[in-house]
């Protein structure tokens, strides 16, 4: 019997005129194409030097201000005119400031299950909680992908992560990742697609598997994918583009390089400490770490939902008072439903700041910087050194639950407790 | 090609935020100034002390985290002539290739600080001069290869006048 495919093959088969298995080099159309405004300005340039003036496919190529906006000075700003200018010239579409990261609109707006997605971003791979083989590249890539509609692939192996089992009590789907990358590491799956099922996964909701794709590539993968099912039906609807659904599913006997099963009923909150993202420990191992800032939002932990466990936490209470707490909804649709929930003004109650939707302070340039031997609890998805805009400063990443925590106890705390 | 130079060793997990940090994020409509900032939170002395045709030598998972091109770019401005590292990151090692910057992915524990080194990208030979040790490596898939020879994806394309597989 011929064996079946996996999800990575059964979509890039989809996409190109060859049978395809791992390990095989396909060339394929590609359906969604991006950029931001710290890669997008080195695409634009790339695209001229291949000497075209225009995109293959206008309509599914967008352009994000995301990652320093609005701008903090003005060398950014005129990186955004020549983004406009661009985007004028070829008639692509553009989410200017304030309108989101890159990611969040996305999964709202573009990527539908088995699309291609490919983002001049590494967190590109969060589609593929829509069932989307979507994944990042370098600036250069993206501007062949804009400019011909194609790019090339190296089918890459897969790994089947098994997920069952019931959350405990503050634990959620960015436990669940800090967990696997701790224990497959930084570089566990290099090149290899992570494709998650079972039962914990079939009542998972978009918001959470989006978390687990993103962080993907934490451990090396090339993406996360998942099934598409009710849950993502539900999502489509919510954004008003239930006509994009389709069933997008692994054959029964397709073929898996490793298999890694996960019961989520032993898992406790987590947190990774600095200054690699596979540093995990459990919330009680980590210890007295008085915390300086806590950052809730970015691509990772920004949706409504995340505010919405964070915000249930700090209701009624204060931040800690040498505790800084910054909010940034991922989207604008996010920032008004938090408005409309009552969340922002709870985040204003307990002294927090809230900021535009965009990445925020994640990628340390501006908004939120760390100060020499300042320590940052953040939802986001990475710690490394220097990440947050200051090499003497130190990251720690967790849930927005334990974020929350540990923003009114001015350290690192466990959520169970409060 | 042939390579020869000598050796600036760095450990395992260099991010892209340690090669290219993300408070140099105004420079990157500036690569010549960006490029002074090169490996700067790996090892400050850095770009003021490369040699054209140097090495970078490194351990595991070299380039991890962002999709940022401007990291292979600014070792490649800074004059260096290959990055060799026992493993690299996804995104880098084909960020790497797009511009044209050659990457060898091999053992690196017998190599030092201050070794000469050769490196022969058609055959897949490392040859430490200094240590008079030979590392065979798998050389680029033939696609890679071809970009790299290109001189890069874009000139590639160029030439093909499409994007082929070959
Ligand atoms: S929120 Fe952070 S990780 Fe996500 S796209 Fe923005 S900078 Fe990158």
């Amino acid at each position: 019997m011929i064996r079946g495919k996996n999800l990575a093959e059964k979509i890039l088969n989809e996409h190109t005129i060859k049978d395809v298995k791992a390990n095989d080099f396909v060339i394929c159309e590609v359906d969604i194409c991006f950029a931001h405004d710290g890669t997008g300005p080195l695409a634009i340039d790339q695209i001229k030097k291949l000497g075209k003036e225009s995109v293959a496919k206008p309509d599914k190529t967008i352009l994000f201000m995301d990652h320093a906006s609005p701008s903090p000075r003005r060398e950014l700003s005129n990186t955004h005119l020549l983004m406009r200018s661009f985007v004028n010239q070829t008639g692509i579409i553009l989410h200017d400031v304030g309108c989101g990261v890159c990611h969040q609109i996305v999964s709202e707006s573009y990527a539908k299950p088995g699309d291609i997605v490919v983002g001049a971003d590494s967190h590109t791979c969060t589609a593929g909680a829509l069932g989307a083989f979507a994944t990042g590249m370098g600036s250069t890539d993206i501007a062949v992908a804009m400019a011909l509609g194609k790019t090339w692939f190296r089918v890459p192996e897969t790994f089947k992560i098994q997920v069952d089992g019931i959350f405990n009590k503050m634990v959620y789907a960015k436990d669940l990742m800090l967990f696997i990358i701790g224990e497959i590491g930084a570089n566990g799956a290099t090149y290899k697609s992570l494709e998650f099922s079972g039962s914990n996964i079939n009542v998972m909701e978009i918001s959470e598997r989006m978390t687990l794709a993103n962080m993907a590539v934490e451990a090396g993968a090339k993406c996360g994918l998942f099934s598409s099912d009710s849950k993502t039906k539900m999502y489509l609807q919510k954004h008003g583009r239930e006509e994009d659904f389709r069933d997008v599913y692994p054959d029964e006997n397709a073929k898996y390089e490793r298999n890694i099963d996960i019961d989520v009923s032993k898992l406790s909150p987590m947190v990774s400490c600095p200054d690699t993202v596979d540093n995990v420990k459990t919330v009680d191992e980590v210890g007295d770490i008085k915390v300086d800032q806590v950052y809730i939002g970015t691509c990772t932990n920004g949706r409504i939902e995340d505010l919405r466990i964070a915000a249930k936490i700090i209701k009624g209470e204060k931040k800690h008072k040498n505790t800084r707490l910054i909010i940034v909804p991922a989207s604008p649709k996010t920032y008004m439903e938090a408005i409309k929930e009552g969340i922002i003004e709870t985040f204003i109650e307990a002294g927090g700041v809230i900021m535009p939707p965009s990445c925020g302070p994640c990628v340390g340039v501006h908004q939120g910087i760390l100060g020499n031997g300042e320590i940052c609890l953040s939802t986001q998805n990475r710690n490394f050194k220097g990440r947050m805009g200051n090499p003497e400063g130190y990251i720690y990443l967790s849930s927005p639950a334990t974020a929350a925590a540990s923003a009114i106890m001015g350290k690192i705390t466990d959520p169970r407790g409060m | 090609m042939v390579l020869r130079g000598k050796v600036w060793k760095f450990g395992d997990s260099i991010s892209t935020d340690l090669i290219t940090p993300g408070r140099y994020y105004h420079l990157r409509s500036n690569l010549p100034e960006l490029a002074k900032h090169a490996m700067e939170d790996a090892d400050p002395t850095f770009s003021s002390k490369v040699k054209k045709g140097d090495f970078i030598v490194a351990g595991k998972d070299f380039g991890l985290g962002s999709s940022r091109e401007h990291a292979p770019i600014v070792i490649k401005l800074s004059g260096v002539g290959a990055v060799i590292a026992h493993s690299f990151a996804r995104i880098f090692y084909r960020n790497a290739i797009n511009v044209g910057l050659p990457v060898v992915s091999c053992n690196t524990d017998q190599i030092d600080e201050g070794d000469t080194l050769e490196v022969d990208l058609e055959r897949g030979i490392l040859y430490n001069i200094t240590k008079d040790v030979k590392i065979k490596y798998q050389p680029l898939p033939s696609l890679m290869k071809t970009i790299l020879e290109a001189g890069g994806l874009v000139p590639y394309v160029k030439k093909h006048g499409d994007l082929k597989l070959v």
